[in-house]
């Protein structure tokens, strides 16, 4: 036998094996599903669901299928992860350079940050956010009031709702105001490595962001009021806010607590990064004169980013998989609407769990393949 | 060539394996496995609930009590002939049902409401109600809403998640054409906290589940139960689907409790009326016929069942009724009695 063979055939039987010890799975789970009169199959699907949702950013009701029960819970996990990768990410990029500022209060006040929020089981944080802030906030007649168009109380934060008119147009413009943005800034670079002229991109791009769709406010017929909520009498002592946008206080202090956890890994890896980039570097930043905040900016942060993004990645889906933990607060995501619920009223548990990991699955893949995406551009170019 | 050998090996074993999964299911015999896995265990697998006073709850040191916690000791009675040889298993909503059909437990009593679905789909069995009760719902008692009509739009209701209460909940409001905001939780503990706090206006679930459950409110007097009941729930225990004998079992384990009450057997004067004239008696007892032979039991099953868990009567007042969750018995009484009690005979 050559050698060439000697090297396959383990490998061929390993994935044989594999292979017959999933078909041997799939057969023992069928024959027992049948032998209890469990029938397997995807057509609940499209069955009418008949529970009703929170909290849910499209059309939903009792009334529409679990296939659209399921969309919601989607919906809710994606926002509350998004809602947390965005403040984990600010928080955790504040309090990693503060643990480094020369600063002895700043630099201690974010070191103690880290390590408290760092070593506590997250599931108690959200307890924590949820039952907490649930007692400390007032009830709806006692709201914490926000210039009249604003409330704060135990049932959710009231905020005024949009209406718009034309809102497409406005839509269309901030699309070609960002256009203009990737214009304006490669014309700058251009400048920059022609003859050495900083244009001021950072002005200009605000300019264009506010300024064109404040445009359309002026000759494009759009329009924006304001619904602002209303509190009115239900009993004798209950009261709710109605016709503005409610903030549900599950989803403030799910986002809250998942976002304090994970900026604390954040603040650990932008740290590991920054001390990481050669101490030379900066010498020699500081030597040609530039400011600290230059230093920071345009030497070391381009450097240490590189060593940041990936630890961060897996943060970032870390974050997305502890959403799950929503269901011990009743935010409806995925886990509590479809693995929840939805299992529970159809009985389809093997159905249901395989779609639940697998939309996991897909979820982490999408952000894993986004961050490697930024982390190769970020990368070295060899010239 | 060491390789192919191995190769083969593999293949053989594999197949093995593969037809150990084909033959490995239930069978459809008169014997029951799970009543020889309980007899060879030496404790039945019970499933209660996470905490409900009155129908599984346990003390703190750990032993269980209320009437669902009963009906496994029945089973433990006569099957083992110690009401002490059960083993609790704790389960939420969600999990209750894969325990059972995944065999992790093998007689669910957990407050679990009787449907259609349920009983037909997804491989359960149930085998009779030990409670019947209706969905209610819990206010504040300054709140000035004294009935279901005075809720209006805009109302939030918390409940727990997977039950029948949060599909009754849609079926009440859409009914009433009011706009209702449902927050439902994993556990029941949570549910009383955000309640508690003022998260929601009212607490939906069964009645005598909210009765229960006002009792670990911050304030009990600052609430009440209002008076309209919207749906049916009756609670009973579930089997797995395709063991007759061990349906048959649990069934009349429960069966026998209630008959004992009807005619007047309690733990206390049960061995004693072996000599009773009724016939029907001297068959709870096991004085005559040979009743559990049908189920490869011995004759003095019901028996052991009364002495030692007692009859239905008996074990309602001590956990319902002494905890003064709902004194009084409503529909939870005797079909002599003006309730809706009624069981076939046992004979």
């Amino acid at each position: 036998m050559s050698n060439k063979n000697k090297d396959l055939i383990p490998q061929v039987l390993t994935v044989l094996f594999i292979i017959l010890v999933l078909i041997y799975f799939t057969i023992n789970a069928q024959n027992n599903m049948g032998n209890r009169g469990i029938s397997f199959g995807f057509g609940f699907l499209s069955q009418e669901s008949s529970f009703d949702i929170t909290f849910s950013l499209i059309d939903y009701d009792g009334s529409h299928s679990y296939a659209k029960a399921f969309l919601v819970g989607l919906l809710n996990t994606i926002l509350v992860s998004a809602i947390g990768i965005f403040f984990a990410t600010i928080l955790g990029v504040t309090v990693g350079i503060s643990r480094l500022s020369q600063n002895y209060l700043i630099s201690k006040t974010a070191e103690c940050y880290v390590e408290i929020f760092r070593n506590i089981p997250l599931i108690l944080q959200i307890f924590f956010w949820y039952f907490a802030a649930l007692r400390a906030l007032p009830l709806t007649i006692d709201s914490i009031n926000f210039y009249d168009i604003s409330f704060l109380n135990v049932k959710g934060w009231y905020v005024p709702r949009f209406i718009w008119t034309n809102f497409s147009l406005f839509v269309y413009s901030l699309i070609a105001a960002t256009v203009l943005i990737i214009f304006v800034s490669k014309y700058a670079k251009k400048k920059r490595d022609e003859i050495g002229k900083q244009v001021p991109v950072f002005y200009i791009s605000l300019g264009i962001l506010f300024g064109l769709p404040f445009l359309t406010f002026l000759i494009g017929g759009v329009t924006l009021s304001f619904q602002i909520p209303e509190l009115t009498q239900l009993s004798k002592t209950i009261y709710v806010y109605q016709g503005g946008v409610t903030i549900i206080p599950e989803l403030i202090s799910l986002a809250l607590a998942l976002s304090m956890y994970t900026a604390t890994f954040i603040a650990e890896n932008v740290r590991a990064g920054i001390l990481g980039v050669n101490k030379g570097q900066k010498e020699a930043a500081a030597s040609i004169g530039l400011t600290k905040g230059q230093i920071l900016k345009l030497v070391v942060m381009p450097q240490a980013l590189r060593i940041i993004i990936p630890p961060t990645t897996n943060q970032y889906l870390n974050l997305t998989k502890n959403s799950s933990l929503a269901a011990a607060i009743a935010y409806p995501d995925i886990v509590l609407v479809f693995a929840g619920t939805a299992l529970m009223q159809t009985g389809r548990a093997i159905e249901i769990i395989s779609i639940t990991m697998l939309t996991y699955l897909s979820l982490s893949l999408s952000i894993s393949a986004f961050m490697n995406w930024y982390n190769k551009k970020m990368a070295i170019k060899e010239k | 060539m060491k390789s192919i050998k191995t190769w083969i090996l593999v293949v053989l074993a594999s197949s093995l394996l593969v037809a150990c999964g084909q033959g490995g299911g239930g069978s459809g015999s008169k014997k029951s496995k799970t009543l020889d896995n309980t007899k060879k265990a030496g404790f039945v697998k019970c499933g209660v609930s996470q905490g409900l006073p009155g129908f599984s709850n346990a003390d703190a040191s750990g032993n269980w009590t209320g009437i669902d916690v009963d009906v496994c000791r029945a089973v433990a009675a006569a099957v083992l002939g110690d009401a002490d040889k059960v083993k609790y298993t704790p389960l939420s909503a969600k999990e209750r049902f894969t325990a059972l059909t995944s065999g992790e437990i093998d007689v669910l009593s957990r407050n679990t409401t009787w449907t259609l679905s349920r009983d037909a789909d997804i491989g359960l069995t149930f085998v009779g109600v030990n409670f019947y009760d209706g969905q209610g719902f819990m206010v504040r008692k300054n709140s000035g809403i004294n009935s279901v009509n005075d809720f209006k739009d805009g109302i939030s209701a918390c409940t727990n998640t997977g039950t029948t209460t949060e599909l009754n909940m849609r079926d009440f409001f859409n009914s009433k054409n009011i706009k209702y905001e449902p927050i439902a939780f994993e556990k029941a503990d949570e549910v009383v906290q955000a309640y508690d706090a003022g998260r929601c206006d009212t607490y939906t679930t069964d009645k005598s589940g909210l009765a229960a459950q006002r009792t670990k409110l911050s304030a009990p007097d600052d609430h009440k139960v209002l008076p309209e009941t919207i749906s049916k729930e009756p609670l009973g225990p579930v089997v797995r689907q395709g063991d007759s004998v061990w349906e048959d079992i649990v069934r009349w384990s429960l069966n026998v409790m209630i008959e004992a009450e009807e005619y007047g057997v309690n733990s206390s004067n049960a061995s004693s009326l072996k000599d009773s004239d009724n016939p029907a008696i001297k068959r709870l007892v096991g004085a005559e016929g040979e009743l559990g032979a049908a189920f490869g039991l011995d004759n003095e099953w019901s028996l052991r069942i009364i002495e030692q868990v007692g009859n239905y009567g008996e074990i309602y007042k001590k956990h319902i009724a002494d905890t003064n969750i709902l004194p009084n018995r409503g529909p939870n009484q005797l079909w002599t009695k003006g309730g809706i009690l009624y069981v076939p005979p046992a004979r």
